[in-house]
């Protein structure tokens, strides 16, 4: 007996130690696991990759590569392996050792392998180790990508050891990122993963909060009293973390309660059992309430004909009988603590994160409003009166813009010629209104307001017939087109800062040409006082024109700024046009700060608004409307009241 | 006889006849009485343009009388339209669901009913539960309380508020139309409970008349029509006269004036406002059933301008001219816009009406309000040889530098 035991021993010794002494090619390993290779299997694969790492040949990334593309092919005669390319009929075939390049007219006599989706991963991370020490930078880049999207345990060791001689500084960071998320998961040393863990908190990165979720993973639970070595997470109050209805649902999967019957078991039980219009002994056409229904129930139920309806109580018995708890799938209980304590330092950088980054959104979307409502400002302001155009001046900034685009292919250039021509054609457009249709009507603002609007269908229809109704495109240059990311949870496109330094700009231009020029003390003159202003010898009709056109003008440069983020259509006009009237009249009519003040109020309203809600942008249009009808209750005249012909009435 | 208010106000007695004709012809010639001359469509368009007319009389005593430019009466009307649509709709939906109901062993509990009922009328917004605003909609008298006193309670809330600010001229047109933007934004939820921008529809199918063809219950609906206005207009001619009217032309003319006087300005405006809001619930009321469907987009800020126009077309500040404004300005809009329009060759362009409607639309409303202030109805004053007193002071210290003895400001 014994003797056949030492027989089978160094039978084992010459299988197991016999083979590694001949230096094994490629070739080989895969003869060995011929069957697995040809016809290979989520069950063979694992297999045929562990006798593969274990032979060290040579050519295995490139084999495993090709296994993946499905660029194994079989030689009937021999079952020798090639890697092939298809050549019409033929194929191209390449020697996996001596890369030694054949040309075959015919693919009859070879198998294809054709490894399937799920056996393609497995090849795919089983090659990520191979790749992450491959000399071509791209392959390593991709390896490591590969661990980000999939990561695994057996990826550690490789990694490990690829990240000395690690030639390149961004890769070699990466590496030691990556390399501390698997600790954090995969390590086999507690100690170690805790380290790592510590490492990891404060970063924001959405891959570092999936690593410690995943970490900090839970499965609900129910027993009677909590096993013990459990690692708890907590222990969930029926009524608040889950329904008396789920939990109980919960006990019958875990067999420790009987089943309910539901309503709808109790209508399919009785339809079932109707004949001729009568079930249980009661009439059909009595059974319209869900009491009456239980009730003829009850009565099968005493006939043996249903199953028992578990009774409230013992449902409530059953549950506080019950304890229903979370506990992670980790069992190490230092671990969770360190995670949990990660997540809330984690969470704490999140919640400065997303204030910083809804500010700066904030105050994109006031830097939006004020450029749409400066111009309409400071008409309202000087004169009195209401453009409902102004809407329409900003898609006709728009419109120019694009029709310069058309004429100037470059698209830096062209938004560089594109702003003084939209102000340009806006400015003569705003002039040629004030000069035909509001200089009628200074006394009747009332009227005012419906002309304007009557010449804002005018433009808007006029638009809609030479441009079409859909929407054109004005494209932002290049270096306009990404966003500023400062970690995955602040970032902010080019686009908005540029807007919000072009507002920065006309604040700075409007404040110099009103408290800097000749035109600007005119226009301050006839704004406080135009009866005065005029005796003094500045003519208002001159300041209105000029000012209409100024305001106008700006509108048009909005209409090109707002158009470089959003679509430009004939109705964009009329989107911005109350929200500016909004600005204006919160920030106090004729007044710059009041404006900026105005804008910003809005803008952080609205975008504090839609932080409380974030899926329903229309609520928190509608609540800031609201908050702004409540203001001005408060402020008639707005945030900065101004004195003189503006306030007056 | 010499003080009564028909012997003060003739125009009443003219209108009403009008009017009176006017429906006697239309029935003859529908089609619910044989011959057929008018389709059940137009009967339809002429129904709704009766509406529009009494939703126009009240934005004329709101605007025109009292000088308040409200640019929310349409939501109003809206309200009213959506009020009178809950019912119709649960009612008619309750009717299918009950049917298929019947197909099922077990006769339906009350809550399998609300539940399906439920399931078909908010299906398009993917939930089933019945949101808290439809609480009354199985009753038609409370939906038909909700269409008057919903649109009346949000002007009086919105009117004192607005008033008792001192928030007057463009700043309380500006605030109207905010109050109107918020509210259809509201209405485009799908949360709120009004079914989002599918808007409720299927309100031409009355509930208890399916057996009626539709020739008959439009005619039905244009009487009603007919008679809300005749009524309307009644109700309005006697607020905007005597001594009621004079008080509220004044404070249109000069407010502090006539705060100064004593009055309760605020009191009065607030009046005005929501009697019209509540007479433009009850017109929407009457036109959505006609037109068998209402969206949010329905009281969009731009539907309250176009009403503004419609009055200001008419001539403000008499009530004929605003039913004048509001029957052909919408009138020719549907037929200019409806492609009815002969399209005008220019040899190098054609005019297609569908395309410029809005823009003749546009510029003949610029130059009414530059070149003919009162509107159409200017043109009966004109024949009437009737010259109103020169209510236009001078432009004061604080309107401009130029004053009346140095003529016009150029």
């Amino acid at each position: 007996m014994l003797r056949l035991l030492l027989a089978c021993l160094s039978l084992c010794m010459v299988l197991v130690f016999g083979q590694p002494a001949q230096a094994q090619t490629l070739q080989d390993v895969l003869q060995n696991n011929v069957e697995a290779v040809a016809k290979p299997s989520r069950r063979t694969v694992d297999d045929v990759i562990a006798a593969l790492v274990a032979s060290s040949a040579t050519g295995i990334p490139d084999f495993l590569e090709g296994w993946r593309e499905k660029e194994i092919w079989q030689r009937d005669a021999d079952g020798v392996f090639f890697r092939a390319v298809e050549d019409g009929d033929g194929l191209i075939l390449t020697d996996l050792d001596t890369a030694e390049v054949t040309t075959v007219a015919d693919d009859d006599g070879f198998t294809q392998s054709k490894p399937n989706a799920g056996v393609r991963r497995v090849i795919s991370s089983a090659l990520v180790q191979f790749l992450l020490s491959d000399p071509d930078i791209t392959r390593r880049q991709s390896a490591l990508d590969a661990i980000g999207r999939d990561p695994s345990g057996d990826q550690l060791a490789p990694l490990r050891a690829s990240l000395e001689g690690e030639p390149d500084a961004d890769i070699l960071a990466r590496k030691q990122q990556l390399e501390r998320q698997l600790t954090a998961q995969f390590d086999e040393d507690p100690a170690a993963r805790i380290a790592a863990i510590n490492d990891l908190s404060g970063d924001v990165s959405v891959e570092v909060r999936g690593v410690i979720s995943q970490v900090l993973a839970t499965r609900q639970f129910v027993a009677v009293d909590v096993p013990e070595g459990t690692n708890l997470a907590r222990i969930l109050e029926v009524g608040e973390d889950l329904s008396a209805d789920d939990a109980y649902q919960q006990l019958v999967e875990a067999d420790l309660a009987p089943a309910t019957v539901s309503l709808d078991d109790v209508v399919a039980t009785l339809t079932a059992q109707i004949s001729d219009g009568q079930v249980a002994g009661v009439d059909v056409s009595t059974l319209d309430t869900d009491a009456a229904r239980i009730a003829a129930y009850e009565t099968l139920v005493a006939s043996g004909d249903a199953p028992a309806i578990v009774l409230p109580d013992e449902r409530a018995a059953a549950l506080s009988a019950h304890t229903f708890y979370l506990a992670y799938t980790e069992d190490n209980a230092d671990i969770t603590a360190a995670a949990e304590e990660a997540q809330s330092a984690i969470a704490g950088y999140l919640g400065a994160g997303q204030t910083i980054d809804l500010t700066m959104d904030a105050l994109s979307l006031a830097s939006i409003y004020f450029l749409a409502a400066i111009g309409l400002a400071i008409t309202f302001g000087v004169m009195g009166v209401i453009n409902m155009a102004h809407g329409e001046f900003i898609m006709m900034g728009a419109y120019t813009g694009y029709v310069v685009q058309q004429v100037v292919p470059n698209y830096t250039l062209s938004i560089i010629i594109a702003l003084p021509v939209a102000f340009a054609v806006t400015f003569a457009a705003g002039v040629a209104m004030e000069r035909l249709v509001i200089r009628h009507l200074y006394h009747r603002p009332l009227e005012t307001l419906l002309a304007t609007f009557g010449i804002a269908i005018v433009l808007q229809q006029l638009a809609k017939n030479i441009f079409g109704t859909q929407a054109r495109p004005l494209t932002s240059p290049d270096w306009l087109a990404g966003a500023w990311v400062v970690n995955d949870v602040i970032q902010i496109s080019y686009i908005r800062i540029a807007i919000f330094v072009l507002a920065l700009l006309f604040l700075g231009l409007i404040l110099f040409i009103l408290k800097r020029t000749r035109l600007g003390l005119e226009v301050r003159a006839v704004t406080q006082n135009p009866g005065m202003a005029a005796s003094m010898g500045i003519n208002p009709d001159r300041i209105n024109m000029l000012t209409f056109g100024l305001g106008s003008g700006i509108a048009g440069i909005a209409g090109v700024a707002i158009g470089l983020y959003a679509k430009v259509t004939s109705e964009m006009g009329a989107d911005y046009i109350v929200q500016s009237f909004m600005t204006v009249v919160v920030g106090g009519v004729g007044n710059v700060w009041g404006t900026l003040a105005g804008a910003s109020l809005i803008g952080f309203t609205q975008k504090g608004i839609e932080f409380f809600n974030p899926s329903n942008t229309l609520a928190a249009q509608t609540y800031m409307i609201l908050f702004v009808i409540l203001f001005i209750q408060f402020r008639p005249k707005g945030i900065v009241a101004l004195k003189g012909r503006a306030a007056g009435d | 006889m010499k003080n009564t208010f028909i012997a003060r106000n003739p125009s009443v007695l003219w209108f009403l006849a009008g009017l009176a004709i006017f429906t006697i012809l239309v029935t003859v010639m529908s089609e619910a009485t044989g011959l057929g001359l008018i389709s059940t469509s137009f009967l339809k368009t002429l129904g709704k343009t009766l509406c529009l007319c009494l939703v126009a009389i009240a934005m004329d005593v709101v605007w025109g009388y009292c000088g308040i430019l409200s640019l929310g009466h349409f939501a109003f009307f809206g309200i009213g339209g959506y009020a009178i649509g809950m019912w119709l709709m649960y009612a008619r939906t309750e009717g299918i669901v009950l049917t298929s109901l019947e197909a099922n062993a077990l006769p339906p509990t009350v809550t399998e009913i609300t539940d399906a009922v439920g399931g078909q009328i908010f299906g398009v917004v993917g939930s089933s539960e019945f949101p808290m605003i439809w609480a009354f909609s199985h009753s038609l008298p409370l939906q038909l309380l909700a269409v008057v006193l919903v649109p009346g309670l949000l002007a009086l809330v919105f009117g004192w508020l607005a008033f008792r600010s001192r928030v007057t001229g463009v700043y309380l047109s500006i605030l109207t139309q905010a109050m109107t933007l918020a509210l259809s934004l509201y209405f485009f939820q799908n949360d709120t409970g009004l079914r989002g921008n599918n808007g409720l529809s299927g309100l031409q199918n009355i509930p208890g008349l399916e057996d009626q063809s539709q020739a008959v219950v439009s005619l039905w609906f244009f009487w009603a029509s007919a008679i809300a206005l005749a009524l309307g207009y009644v109700l309005f001619a006697y607020v905007v006269s005597g001594k009621f009217g004079s008080v509220i032309r004044a404070i249109r003319d000069n407010e502090a004036r006539v705060r100064f006087l004593g009055y309760h300005v605020e009191h009065y405006k607030l009046f005005v406002f929501t009697l019209t809001a509540m007479v433009a619930g009850v017109a929407g009321a009457l036109y959505y059933p006609q037109a068998g469907i209402i969206n949010p987009a329905e009281i969009a800020p731009i539907a309250s301008i176009y009403l503004a126009v419609w009055v200001a077309i008419g001539g403000r500040g008499r009530l004929y001219g605003a039913v004048i404004g509001a029957a052909l300005v919408s009138l020719l809009s549907s037929w200019f816009t409806g492609g009815s329009a002969p399209d005008i060759n220019l040899g190098f362009y054609v005019i297609k009406w569908t395309d410029w409607w809005l823009v003749l639309l546009g510029l003949s409303f610029v130059l009414v309000t530059l070149f003919f202030p009162k509107g159409i109805g200017g043109i009966f004053d004109a024949l009437a040889k009737k010259t109103p007193p020169d209510r236009e002071g001078d432009f004061g210290p604080d309107k401009g530098a130029w004053r009346n003895e140095e003529g016009e400001p150029s």
